[in-house]
């Protein structure tokens, strides 16, 4: 796969790419140099995903043409060949990752991807394991890696496979100084060894750009500037200076004065003293101690998941302190004090405004909230001030990010607190609406005397503090103004003081290129049974380490199957029901014994009136209500006709036509009796024997429990194959899919195998709950039956992969599903009624379903008695849906991103 | 007051909320027209274009008659088969009903000699098999007097039955799945959108954002539970009048205002449980399988699918404390039999309590998991 020296790796002409209404991507065009390190920078929002997502074939390309490694990316059968040889590291630290899976079990699974064999996945893992400094947490789980970390572990599965072109979308965002300093020399090394590699990196710190051999500046989907870092400086003092000159020549950015704080501030506002926080045995917060002045900007320098966000709860009152003591003004903050909170303005770490309302409705809404007497003119000042005017009925969601922020801000300080607290306010904001930003805040510290205590991994603003702390693994490790830091570091920028302390903390792993042995290499094209099978492996690992989806497949069909039933009995005895006898004599008490001593009947205190036994009809007390009329027993003596008035309770029909059909056969039973007493009657016209085949006793059970698992085994493994798929999609790992050499159907069927194994089991454990708990014996031969359940589970779960191939969120998935499967097969199937009693539709639609086939099958084998010869055609007909279901998935699964 | 004031702000915020969230909503329509529709008109639990056949090896006048009795919608037109068949069609699942008249049957009933007719009945199809057996003794029996008072072999009954169905004297299964369907459809939707609701805030970080306010976990709780409920009342009376009354032509005996303060009742044990429900899950997927192993069990055994009588006795008793059996029962009372309040408050007052019970429980659950979250 390597191309000629001095080719271009990437090639992009007149590439538009849209969201929606939106323009990602305007026009671009674009050549890459070969084997540098490549650069794309600009602030969030401006296309640089959308870039490398169509580079690496994760996004379908709309228009233009990209070239990457000699071929068009559009074309399948290039995109095919070349993805062995890219490799893209998404957004989102540990996006791509699998967070049920230890460190050793993702890069596993990423060479399996790759095809490679069991010698050299150990050789090439350990490698990079031990290069990284990884290797001592080989076993930990991703999930539970810090930040550094899982940046590491990302770039080693980006490595397993030694690929030509590497891509690294915002890899060091969010990572503190010193681990992206070890990122840089560890791309660095990989460089030296290899030289060869093409390596593309976006970033949206400014500082980085320095590194980079040829930079490529974007604004709004289009191409600001290429070239050397030196020549984008030019005289500018910093690349953010030049960077910004190039997106707005009219009016150069006025630098950020912060005017010197007065004297007035020598009270403490915030003091934190021994501030623990603790989440089972892991430490957030370790002993925090610090003290801020009034008006005072106080800036919490640290990388993500250091212990700054949890810090700040502890101060709102959020999160109760483990150990120590926060105080607001001398007085101790109380979890349950929420008068005090009025002095406070909180914006927390995501966007956290309602996006479905618009500006106006989120500042209204804060200000109701705090009960605002002067609310619509302190919205308008607020309006005013933050220039939110001109998008005051737009909804938050499509507001551009720096404007939501200025949101967010003016609702965090609609009721004028003293004290605000900010979790990193401006992450992925770009430089100006950053400044923007910092200049209210200064305003509100130094003009309103407003004590702000903000966080941030931007060591720039960090600079603009009056004083910082720089936190670490729940510590503080320093704390000062930024000028004492750097001197007592003896640097002279504010990251190098950072990275000094760190260092001082915590000798870092030393990073190197991974070695791996040339001998142990054994490059061939992998297999899709090896592909698939990773995929298969994953899954029943992850599967098994979630306790919600496990008990959801085992114990809901078994409680599912307990309810149905117990609960769908439909053999309806000791029904109440009540007498008016208004004869009173030993033949109507003879007739009346007659549905006492049945066991589908209990009596009730007698009535004494008709209207009573409407009313106990009425409540529900009483099923059935029983007239006996005045002459009843002398017409009887008579030999004359009389009639005795039954009044059912036909509210539910099934149950008004049960007790119908009871009394007429006790009734019957009555007849019979006195004739045969009194010997005066002939034999009846004519007998009819009803007979109940399958089922003599005619109990709902033997006809339910072998019915149930026809919908249990659809609903649920349906259901979790869905999951399966949508839950991929929702966390981000489906870029995997997208930019390895996986087919599609290696991924559905991979997927697929554990869902069919657990499902099948399900069926195991239904049977045996049909056979030893309910008593309905096997009566048929088990084999049929087992073959026929396994093609029927094969069948639903690709019937769930098909579904969640045309779902977006896994709560859809979930709902879909569940409808999907449900309804057809409650109304087609034959379950609840018959299928020769269905119409016409219903029947087609039926035989185009498998539950029919494997309701048929499954009673046939339980109740009828059939064997192989009788379910032979079910077992063929379940056979065709496995294969057409996957097939359906298979065809309505995106290969690429939209 | 100030409480009161900020409940009713937080939740009018969850009514525009949901109207943006176009999934919820075409949920909540599926759910109130297109969902109780299908199944009011789709399955029919009484008998219905039952498939039968007639063995006949008389071929006389009187079977012939008998074969001619059964009619739609009932039953499908009678297919007369070779004798000794019936077991095999029915093993195939073409007949749920097979009648074997034997040879000479019409002159053995004039001589009085009580010939026997065999009917064949397939009683793995639970609901149709019962009902059917009944509906078939009776068409032969009816038929066969017909004949006998005909040809004067008849001696009346001694005592006749009069059989009367108060409530629904058509048995009209419309009538009572429409309204069972919309009891389900009330249960699903409350619980998922309340539960949603709760979820997507903790999801989205915006309950950091209003309890560092001073908001109580117990006000953003009850914004969502009024705010849901009366959603999903509206929805409910709409659907009464347009789907119920409008489309499928149910008829309400009772007071429609004393059916949608029943509904009002149960929707808070309902949002209850979504709060409850919600912080249960960790996720909106483990949210929605919850949801899924929770409310079908409440739905199967309300009383609405199968009759509560059908029940071991111990279940009988343990779904007392489910909210939906009282509210079904409430609801057949009001809608099909004119119950008044003087006879459903003792329904009323059980969905009271086990909505008060739930919610104390999911309220104090809301606020330990609001602790426990980082």
């Amino acid at each position: 796969m390597t191309l000629g020296a001095g080719a271009h790796p990437i090639r992009i002409k007149d590439v538009t790419h849209r969201y929606g209404k939106r323009t990602a991507l305007d026009a671009l065009t674009l050549d890459l140099p070969p084997g540098q390190l490549v650069g794309l920078i600009g602030p969030d929002g401006v296309g640089k995903s959308t870039l490398l997502g169509l580079v690496t074939g994760a996004k379908a390309l709309q228009t233009g043409a990209i070239d990457v490694l000699g071929g068009s990316i559009g074309n399948p059968t290039h995109r095919r060949k070349v993805c062995p040889a890219i490799a893209f590291m998404p957004q989102g630290l540990g996006r791509n990752l699998y967070a049920e899976l230890s460190v050793r079990e993702n890069l596993e699974f990423f060479s399996r991807l790759f095809g490679q064999g069991p010698v050299e996945r150990d050789v090439r893992i350990a490698a990079l394991l031990s290069a990284t400094g990884l290797a001592p947490f080989a076993d930990r789980l991703m999930g539970r890696l810090s930040g550094g970390m899982k940046q590491k572990l990302g770039l080693c599965c980006a490595l397993i496979h030694d690929p030509d072109l590497l891509v690294l979308d915002e890899p060091t965002t969010g990572v503190d100084p010193l681990s992206r300093r070890q990122f840089w020399a560890l791309i660095a090394a990989i460089r030296a060894q290899r030289p060869g590699i093409s390596v593309l990196v976006s970033t949206a710190y400014m500082e980085e750009a320095e590194r980079f051999d040829w930079i490529v500046a974007m604004d709004s989907g289009r191409v600001l500037f290429e070239g050397t870092a030196g020549e984008l400086k030019g005289d500018a003092e910093s690349l953010e200076t030049a960077y910004r000159r190039l997106r707005d020549t009219e009016a150069p950015g006025q630098s950020l004065t912060i005017p010197p704080r007065g004297e007035d501030g020598s009270v403490p506002v915030i003091v934190a003293r021994g501030l623990t926080r603790r989440f089972g045995q892991f430490t957030a917060v370790d002993a925090v101690d610090f003290a801020i002045h009034k008006g005072e900007i106080f800036g919490f320098l640290g990388s993500n998941g250091c212990g700054k966000s949890t810090t700040m709860k502890m101060l709102t009152g959020l999160l109760p302190a483990s150990v120590g003591d926060a105080q607001f003004f001398g007085k101790s903050v109380d979890v349950r004090d929420r008068e005090s909170r009025r002095n406070i303005g909180y914006m927390s770490q995501a966007f956290s405004l309602y996006g479905e309302l618009t500006v106006r409705q989120n500042l209204r809404l804060h200000a109701r909230i705090f009960k605002l007497a002067d609310r619509e003119t302190r919205i308008a000042e607020l309006a005013e001030r933050f220039g939110l005017e001109d998008h005051f009925d737009m909804l938050a969601d499509s507001l551009p990010l720096g404007i939501k922020q200025r949101l967010s801000l003016a609702v965090a300080v609609i009721h004028r607190p003293q004290v605000l607290i900010l979790d990193e306010p401006t992450s992925g904001v770009d430089p100006e609406a950053r400044d923007a930003f910092w200049a209210l805040l200064v305003e509100l510290a130094r003009k309103d005397g407003v004590t702000i205590f903000v966080s941030t991994h931007f060591m720039s603003e960090a600079e603009r503090c009056d004083r910082v702390s720089l936190m670490h693994a729940g510590k503080v490790l320093a704390e000062g103004t930024p000028a004492e830091l750097m001197t007592e570091a003896g640097v002279d920028s504010l990251e190098e003081a950072f990275i000094a302390v760190l260092e001082a903390a915590e000798r870092p792993a030393p990073v190197a290129a991974p070695d791996v042995p040339a001998e142990a290499l054994g490059i061939r094209p992998g297999g899709g049974f090896q592909r698939a099978g990773a995929y298969a492996h994953r899954e029943t690992v992850e599967v098994l380490r979630d306790p919600v989806r496990l008990a959801f497949a085992f114990i809901g069909s078994a409680l599912l199957m307990l309810v149905f039933c117990f609960g769908i009995s439909l053999d309806i005895e000791d029904l109440n029901f009540a007498v008016l006898d208004l004869s009173q004599g030993p033949e109507s008490r003879a007739y009346i014994s007659e549905i006492e001593g049945s066991r589908y009947f209990s009596p009730t205190p007698p009535l004494a009136s008709v209207e009573e036994g409407r009313r106990r009809l009425t409540e529900g007390t009483v099923s059935l209500v029983v007239e006996m009329p005045p002459d009843f027993g002398r017409k009887l003596r008579a030999g004359e006709p009389t009639e005795v008035l039954a009044t059912v309770d036909g509210a539910f029909p099934f149950k008004g036509e049960t007790v119908e059909g009871y009394v007429s056969g006790l009734h019957q039973t009555f007849l019979d009796v006195m004739a045969r007493e009194s010997g005066a009657r002939t034999p009846p016209l004519a007998r009819i024997e009803p007979r109940f085949r399958y089922n003599q006793n005619f109990e709902s059970i033997a006809a339910m429990a072998p019915g149930m698992p026809a919908i249990l085994l659809i609903m649920l493994p349906a259901i979790l194959a869905a999951v399966s798929v949508a839950r991929e999609r929702e966390l981000g790992s489906v870029t995997n899919f997208y930019v390895t050499p996986t087919t599609r159907l290696e991924f559905l069927m991979g997927k697929q195998a554990p869902y069919i194994v657990i499902a099948f089991a399900n069926f195991l454990l239904l049977s045996a709950m049909t056979i030893f708990l309910f008593g309905v014996p096997l009566k048929g031969d088990p084999l049929p039956l087992a073959v026929g359940a396994l093609l029927y589970v094969w069948a639903t779960t690709s019937y769930g992969l098909w579904i969640a191939t045309m779902t977006s969120s896994q709560v859809a998935a979930v709902f879909a599903t569940a409808i999907a499967s449900i309804v057809p097969t409650l109304q087609f199937s034959g379950l609840l009624q018959p299928v020769s009693t269905l119409d016409g539709a219903a029947q087609v639609i039926g035989s185009l379903w498998p539950s029919s086939y494997f309701l048929h099958l499954s009673v046939g084998a339980f109740t009828k008695g059939l064997g192989w010869l009788a379910l032979m055609p079910d077992i063929v007909a379940l056979a065709c849906f496995g294969p057409v279901f996957t097939l359906l998935a298979a065809l309505s699964l995106r290969a690429q991103e939209r | 007051m100030r409480r009161a004031q900020l409940i009713f702000w937080l939740g009018l915020k969850e009514m525009t909320s949901l109207r943006r969230d176009w999934v919820m909503m075409a949920l909540l329509v599926y759910s109130f027209t297109l969902a109780p529709i299908m199944e009011a008109t789709g399955v029919s639990t009484s008998v219905n274009n039952a498939s039968i056949a007639f063995s006949d090896e008389d071929n006389s006048p009187l079977s012939r008659s008998l074969a001619a009795a059964f009619l739609l919608p009932e039953f499908q037109p009678v297919v007369q088969i070779e004798p000794g068949t019936g077991g095999e069609q029915m093993d195939a699942g073409r007949f749920l009903f097979v009648v074997s008249v034997p040879p000479g049957f019409e002159e053995d009933v004039r001589v009085g000699r009580g010939p026997e007719i065999q009917v064949l009945i397939d009683a793995t199809a639970m609901e149709q098999a019962g009902i059917g057996s009944n509906y078939i003794t009776s068409i032969l029996n009816t038929e066969i007097q017909r004949f006998a008072r005909g040809a004067d072999l008849i001696d009346r009954e001694p005592v006749g039955l009069v059989l009367h169905s108060a409530f629904n004297p058509n048995r009209d299964t419309v009538q009572f799945t429409g309204i069972v369907s919309i009891i389900g459809q009330i249960m699903w939707l409350t619980t998922i959108l309340t539960g949603a609701a709760m979820i997507r805030e903790r999801e989205h970080g915006t309950v950091e954002h209003l309890l560092a306010m001073p908001i109580a976990p117990f006000d953003i709780a009850a914004a969502k539970i009024w705010a849901n409920a009366a959603v999903v009342l509206v929805a409910a009376g709409l659907a009464l009048a347009f789907v119920l009354e409008g489309f499928l032509g149910v008829t309400i005996a009772g007071s429609k205002a004393l059916f949608l303060a029943a509904t009002a009742l149960f929707l808070f044990t309902a949002t209850a449980l979504g709060v409850f429900l919600a912080t249960l899950a960790r996720s909106m997927a483990q949210f929605a399988l919850l949801v899924m192993l929770m409310v079908l069990p409440m739905l199967m055994l309300s009383g609405g699918e199968t009759p509560i009588e059908g029940q071991p006795e111990w279940l009988q008793v343990a779904t007392l404390i489910l909210p939906s059996r009282h509210f079904t029962a409430s609801s057949q009372a009001i809608v099909f039999k004119g119950a008044g309040l003087e006879t459903v408050w003792p329904e009323f007052v059980w969905i009271a309590l086990l909505g008060i019970a739930l919610l104390a429980v999911s309220l104090l659950m809301f606020r330990r998991s609001i602790a426990q979250d980082r």
